[in-house]
């Protein structure tokens, strides 16, 4: 199952299993509101599991990122920095955040896949 | 972990099924269930209150009259606002005072044929009522007005969307108010508003209040908006939220609302002081007080909300941000902020602390996005 999800509403993306890609799913950006503003993480920073990696801030509301699994960040999406809409209109895809070279793959295996993650919005 | 606000602890407006009809994110606010957006989100509501024209429910804002010859005399008594000289279908902003010089809330005042009618706000006016109660309730009759909403019609189309329901509304000037029927809808109405822009503020008794909503939304100019945009646009406009920006903790004078006290209540006018806290006030109007409320401006676009520090060149705590928002007309960040006296200067460099991070902003003056009211 490479697209796996967060109780945070962020989805990683693993198909490739050492480089994974980190965004927030279609319902954080509707719950947050027009998109703003995005902190992104420095590349070559590394985090753990749960550690705040960025925000997220709409007209409305501040949002922390966290981290879905530890790696180090080697990428950050710059089209979204110059255009941060673009986590409402194609949050799950162009819209990405960043990317990470994995720490260790087994942490994926918490996290959860789409029809669990759906069952978490439907009784939100 | 907070507990979410059970929705049904909280109240609703008339409005609350149109609402839902129509799509709303609804939010807990001051005790009520409120559209904070609609579909459209907040930033296209946002700019078709610059643009056109957009309905805000306000009913969640508490009401009332003051009836009686004296209530005018009594209500001054309270605040430090010129009450007695306002004219029959004028409206005034005003503040009321505890004895330290601190705000307890602001409201609208509009002298009615035989009455004072009064707009506080939602999480004040139960406090607000028993205050006035308690200490003019001898020399007036305070009337609370819990069965009225109140609808707000905003932006530069708001006057073309009137002149066609009810043309006699569309001629009033700002901070003047009339009663008129729209859509054979009987309401009172003013002249003003939250937003920065032209518009009118209308009283409707709450059985009228879904039928007035539904005429108004019929027009194509008019969009639904939310408190979201309420907020931006207000803030963008540079008025105060209170809670926020004002509060039992500031004065009118720390928060540069001093226009707000009319010459005839100042030293030297023919009915000064005899408010609370007026020793206070006169002493900060004579020597001018040690914080003031100033507007910023960010130099990079990360927002800087309320509850911000603004810190000095080694970090330490000078001010505090009390508002702030990308301003979605005005295209940069815009802040409200108490900080020193010497430094409410346009143009000093300031510097927030967001997340450890120190943003640079600059003073401006307020308004950020210029008023557009309607003067006649």
């Amino acid at each position: 199952m490479p697209v796996l999800y967060t109780t945070d509403h962020e989805w990683i993306d693993t198909s490739d299993a050492t480089l994974a890609t980190v965004g927030i799913t279609h319902h954080a950006q509707d719950a947050l509101g027009d998109v703003v503003f995005v902190d992104l993480p420095a590349l070559g920073a590394s985090f753990k599991k749960g550690d705040v990696a960025g925000v997220v801030e709409s007209v409305k509301a501040a949002a922390d990122l966290y981290m879905p699994v530890a790696g180090e960040v080697v990428e950050v999406n710059e089209a979204l920095r110059a255009d941060p809409s673009l986590a409402n209109t194609d949050p799950e895809a162009s819209g990405w955040f960043f990317k990470l070279k994995l720490a260790d793959t087994t942490e994926t295996a918490a996290l959860m896949d789409r029809t669990a993650y759906d069952e978490i919005v439907k009784n939100a | 972990m907070t507990e979410p606000v059970s929705a049904a602890a909280l109240l609703t407006t008339p409005l609350h099924a149109l609402h839902r009809e129509l799509g709303a994110k609804m939010v807990p606010f001051a005790g009520y269930d409120m559209p904070v957006s609609y579909p459209a989100g907040i930033l296209a509501e946002h700019r078709a209150c610059r643009e056109s024209a957009v309905l805000f429910d306000v009913s969640h804002m508490g009401q009332l009259r003051l009836e009686g010859d004296d209530a005018a005399a009594a209500l001054e008594t309270l605040v430090p606002v010129d009450i007695t000289g306002l004219a029959s279908g004028k409206q005034r902003y005003a503040l009321f005072m505890n004895e330290t010089g601190g705000i307890l809330d602001d409201l609208m005042v509009t002298r009615r044929n035989d009455h004072l009618f009064l707009i506080v706000n939602a999480a004040c006016k139960a406090a607000d009522t028993a205050r006035m109660q308690a200490a003019i309730g001898h020399r007036c009759k305070v009337v609370p007005m819990p069965h009225h909403a109140l609808l707000a019609l905003q932006g530069p189309k708001a006057a073309t969307v009137m002149a066609r329901l009810a043309p006699s509304l569309a001629t009033l000037t700002f901070m003047s108010g009339a009663e008129a029927a729209i859509a054979g809808i009987e309401v009172f109405a003013t002249r003003s508003g939250y937003t920065g822009e032209d518009g009118f503020e209308i009283s409707v008794a709450d059985g009228d209040a879904e039928a007035l909503a539904r005429a108004m939304l019929a027009e194509t100019e008019v969009l639904p908006a939310g408190l979201g945009a309420r907020d931006t646009l207000r803030l963008e406009a540079g008025l105060c939220l209170y809670g926020h920006d004002i509060d039992t903790m500031t004065t009118p004078v720390e928060a540069a609302l001093t226009w707000a006290i009319q010459k005839v209540r100042r030293p030297g006018g023919e009915r000064a002081g005899g408010y609370p806290g007026a020793a206070v006030i006169e002493a900060q109007l004579a020597a001018g007080a040690v914080t003031k409320r100033v507007g910023l401006v960010g130099l990079e676009r990360m927002p800087v909300r309320e509850g911000a520090a603004i810190v000095d060149e080694h970090g330490a705590a000078i001010g505090r941000v009390t508002s702030g928002t990308l301003g979605p007309t005005v295209g940069t960040l815009v802040a409200m902020a108490y900080v020193p006296a010497a430094l409410a200067v346009p143009g000093t460099l300031l510097h927030a602390d967001v997340r450890g991070k120190r943003q640079p902003m600059r003073v401006s003056p307020l308004p950020f996005a210029p008023h557009r009211y309607f003067r006649g």
